[in-house]
C-alpha cells in the first residue's frame, strides 16, 4: 500500500516539524502541541477502526478516562507526573478491556452504541460528582509539564513521534496483517487458525494504552482537565473525522489529519461560528469524493 | 397527586419520543441507515416553526406547517447529497459503506447545527403551542399542549400504522425491510422505495420536531442528545422493529421522567444509560429485534 517512498516523505515531515521551533511563534508552536496530542489520540482510534475494523464512537471515553485518572491523582494524592502517567495509561486500558468484552460479541451499531453510551455515562459522572472532578468548569491540575512553549512542543512531538513510530510498526507487523484480516473477515481469519479474539483484546489494550497516555499527556499541558476539553463527544468525532480525513488504515493519516483539523479551525477562526461549518463540509467532501482521504489521494496518484 | 403527574407527562414525553424514533427507525429497517443528522432535522423544523410563526408573522399554524415542510425538504437533501452518493460510490469498499454514512451523515449534522446557531444563534426558542390553556385532570394542571402533542404523535404513528398495512407502497415498504433482493426481482425500484420511505421519514421528524419545540423548547445545542437518545431508544427496541421502537419510548419516557420527579432533573438520562448497557449485553438484538 504505502511504500517507501511515503515513508521518506514522513521522515522529511517530521524532520521539518523537529525544526520549526527555531522559526515560528510560540503561538503557533501552542496549538501544534494539542495538534501532536489530538494526533496520538487519532492514530490509536485508526487501529481500532482501520485494523480491527471496531467502530469505536467514544475514543474520548478511553482519552478522558487517561485525563481524569491523570487529574485526579496530581490534584487529590499530590502523585508526581510520571506515576500519573503511568497510572491513567493503566486505567484506559481497563477501560479499552470493559468496551472490548461487547466488542467481541456484538457488531456494527451496537457496539457503536456501547461506545457512545460508555462516553456519555463518563460526562454524566463527571458532572454529578463535580465537587471532585470540577464538572464542566474544570479542575486545575497542581503540576505541569513544562511552562516554556519549546518544552511542551518537544515533549509534545516526541510522544506523537514515538506513539506513531509504535503504532505504524505495530500495523506493518504480521500482528497488524493478522488484525486486518480478523477485522474483514473475522470467520476467514479464525479458519485459517489464528486467534481473533486475542488479537482484537490486544488491539483494544493498545489502543486504549495511547489514548489514555494522550489525554494525560494533554491535560499536564493545558493545566487543567474539563468535561468539555476531554471527554465531550464533540472531541471524540474530532479524532475520527481526522483519522477519516487523513485516510483511514494508514496510521499517519490520522496524524495528518489531526494537524490539518487544528490549523483549519484556526485560520479560519476570524468566520467565528462558520469556521466549524467549513471544516465540516471540507470533511464531508473529502469523504463523498476521496474516500481514501489525503493518503489515499496519493497512493492514488502513483498509482 | 405526584403519581398522576408522573403518569400524565411520562404519557405524553413517550408519545413524542415514540414519534421520533419511528421515523428512525423506519429508515434503518427499509434502507440500513443509521441518519445520524436525526436530531439537526428536528431542530431545524422546530426552529422553522418558531421563525416563520414569530418573526415572518405566519401564525402558529402556519409556522407548523412551515416546520413540517422544513424537516421534508431536509430529509430529501440528506438522502440526494450525502446517503445516496456514498451508497452509490465505487470508491468506498461495500464493508466499509455503513460507517461512511455514519460519518458522512454526522458531518451533515454538524454542519446543520453550525448553520443553525449562526443564523438563529443557540438560545433556547419554544414553538408556540397549537392550543394554549390549562385543563384539570383530577387535580392535575396540565396544559392543552401536552394533550395535543399526545394527540397528534399517536395519530401520526397511527396513520404511519396504516400507510404500511393497509396501503401497496407500505407493504412495498415492509417488504424491503425483509428481503430488498426479492422485491427488486418482482420488479420494484429499490430507488423510488428509499425515496418513498425518506419523505415518510421528513414528515415524521418534521412532525416530531415542530412538537418538540412547543413541548420542551430546542436549541442547536441539544441536537447530539436529540440523536443519541433516538440511537438509543431504537437500540432498546430493537434495530428496525417499528412496535419495539414505540415500546422502548415508553420505557425510556417513563423511567426518565420518574428519575426527574423522585430524584433529581439533573440525574434523568443517567438509568437509561445503564439499563442501554445492560441490554446491549444481554439482549443484544433489543426487545423486539431479530437477530
Amino acid at each position: 500500500m504505502l511504500g517507501s517512498r511515503n515513508f521518506w516523505l514522513a521522515m522529511a515531515a517530521l524532520v521539518v516539524l523537529y525544526l520549526l521551533p527555531f522559526g515560528v511563534s510560540g503561538y503557533v508552536l501552542g496549538l501544534l502541541t494539542v495538534a501532536y496530542y489530538y494526533a496520538v489520540a487519532a492514530m490509536a482510534w485508526d487501529l481500532l477502526f482501520g485494523f480491527a475494523g471496531e467502530v469505536n464512537f467514544g475514543p474520548s471515553f478511553l482519552v478522558g478516562l487517561g485525563a481524569y485518572t491523570a487529574t485526579l491523582l496530581n490534584v487529590y494524592a499530590a502523585a508526581p507526573i510520571l506515576p500519573c502517567l503511568l497510572a491513567a495509561a493503566a486505567a484506559a486500558v481497563a477501560g479499552g478491556l470493559v468496551l472490548a468484552v461487547p466488542a467481541l460479541r456484538l457488531r456494527g451499531p451496537y457496539f457503536g452504541l456501547v461506545t457512545l453510551v460508555a462516553v456519555l455515562l463518563l460526562q454524566n459522572i463527571i458532572v454529578l460528582f463535580s465537587g471532585i472532578t470540577g464538572g464542566e468548569i474544570g479542575l486545575a491540575l497542581t503540576d505541569v509539564l513544562a511552562i516554556d512553549d519549546h518544552t511542551n512542543y518537544w515533549y509534545a512531538l516526541g510522544f506523537m513521534t514515538v506513539s506513531g513510530g509504535l503504532l505504524f510498526g505495530l500495523s506493518r507487523s504480521s500482528a497488524g496483517l493478522i488484525l486486518q484480516a480478523s477485522g474483514q473477515d473475522a470467520v476467514q481469519a479464525a479458519a485459517l487458525g489464528f486467534n481473533v479474539a486475542k488479537h482484537k483484546l490486544a488491539a483494544f489494550c493498545i489502543s486504549a494504552l495511547f489514548s489514555g497516555l494522550a489525554g494525560a499527556m494533554l491535560v499536564f499541558y493545558l493545566g487543567t482537565a474539563s468535561a468539555g476539553t476531554v471527554v465531550d463527544i464533540g472531541i471524540g468525532v474530532q479524532f475520527i473525522i481526522a483519522a477519516v480525513l487523513g485516510g483511514r488504515r494508514t496510521i499517519i493519516g490520522a496524524a495528518i489529519g489531526s494537524i490539518f483539523l487544528i490549523v483549519a479551525g484556526e485560520v479560519l477562526r476570524p468566520l467565528g461560528e462558520l469556521s466549524t461549518f467549513v471544516v465540516s463540509s471540507f470533511a464531508l467532501v473529502v469523504i463523498l469524493f476521496l474516500p481514501g482521504g489525503f493518503l489515499g489521494l496519493l497512493a492514488g496518484r502513483r498509482g | 397527586m405526584l403519581g398522576l403527574q408522573i403518569l400524565i407527562d411520562g404519557f405524553a414525553i413517550s408519545a413524542l419520543y415514540g414519534l421520533g424514533a419511528v421515523g428512525f427507525s423506519l429508515i434503518f429497517g427499509v434502507s440500513g441507515v443509521l441518519n445520524l443528522s436525526h436530531g439537526a432535522i428536528m431542530v431545524v423544523a422546530a426552529v422553522t416553526a418558531w421563525a416563520t410563526a414569530g418573526d415572518l408573522g405566519f401564525g402558529t399554524y402556519g409556522g407548523a406547517l412551515a416546520g413540517v415542510l422544513a424537516g421534508f425538504v431536509l430529509s430529501f437533501a440528506t438522502y440526494f447529497l450525502v446517503v445516496r452518493p456514498i451508497q452509490g460510490s465505487h470508491a468506498i469498499p461495500r464493508e466499509e459503506k455503513e460507517i461512511f454514512v455514519l460519518t458522512g451523515t454526522l458531518l451533515w449534522g454538524i454542519m446543520i447545527q453550525q448553520a443553525i446557531a449562526y443564523l438563529f444563534f443557540n438560545t433556547p426558542k419554544t414553538v408556540r403551542p397549537l392550543v394554549e390553556g390549562v385543563v384539570n385532570i383530577a387535580g392535575v394542571r396540565t396544559p392543552i399542549n401536552e394533550i395535543v402533542t399526545l394527540l397528534v404523535s399517536w395519530t401520526a404513528i397511527g396513520l404511519l400504522w396504516l400507510l404500511i398495512n393497509r396501503t401497496r407502497a407500505g407493504k412495498a415498504l415492509l417488504a424491503a425491510s425483509m428481503n430488498p433482493r426479492g422485491l427488486t426481482l418482482l420488479g420494484f425500484e429499490m430507488a423510488n422505495i428509499h425515496c418513498v420511505v425518506w419523505a415518510i421519514y421528513g414528515v415524521l421528524a418534521g412532525i416530531a420536531g415542530v412538537l418538540l419545540g412547543a413541548f420542551l423548547g430546542v436549541s442547536s445545542d441539544n441536537i447530539g442528545t436529540l440523536t443519541a437518545s433516538a440511537f438509543s431508544i431504537v437500540v432498546l427496541g430493537g434495530l428496525g422493529s417499528v412496535s419495539g421502537s414505540l415500546i422502548a419510548a415508553y420505557v425510556v419516557g417513563y423511567l426518565e421522567t420518574v428519575t426527574a420527579y423522585l430524584v433529581a432533573p439533573s440525574v434523568r438520562s443517567v438509568p437509561v444509560l445503564l439499563l442501554l448497557v445492560l441490554v446491549v449485553y444481554l439482549r443484544p438484538q433489543g426487545l423486539l429485534g431479530r437477530r
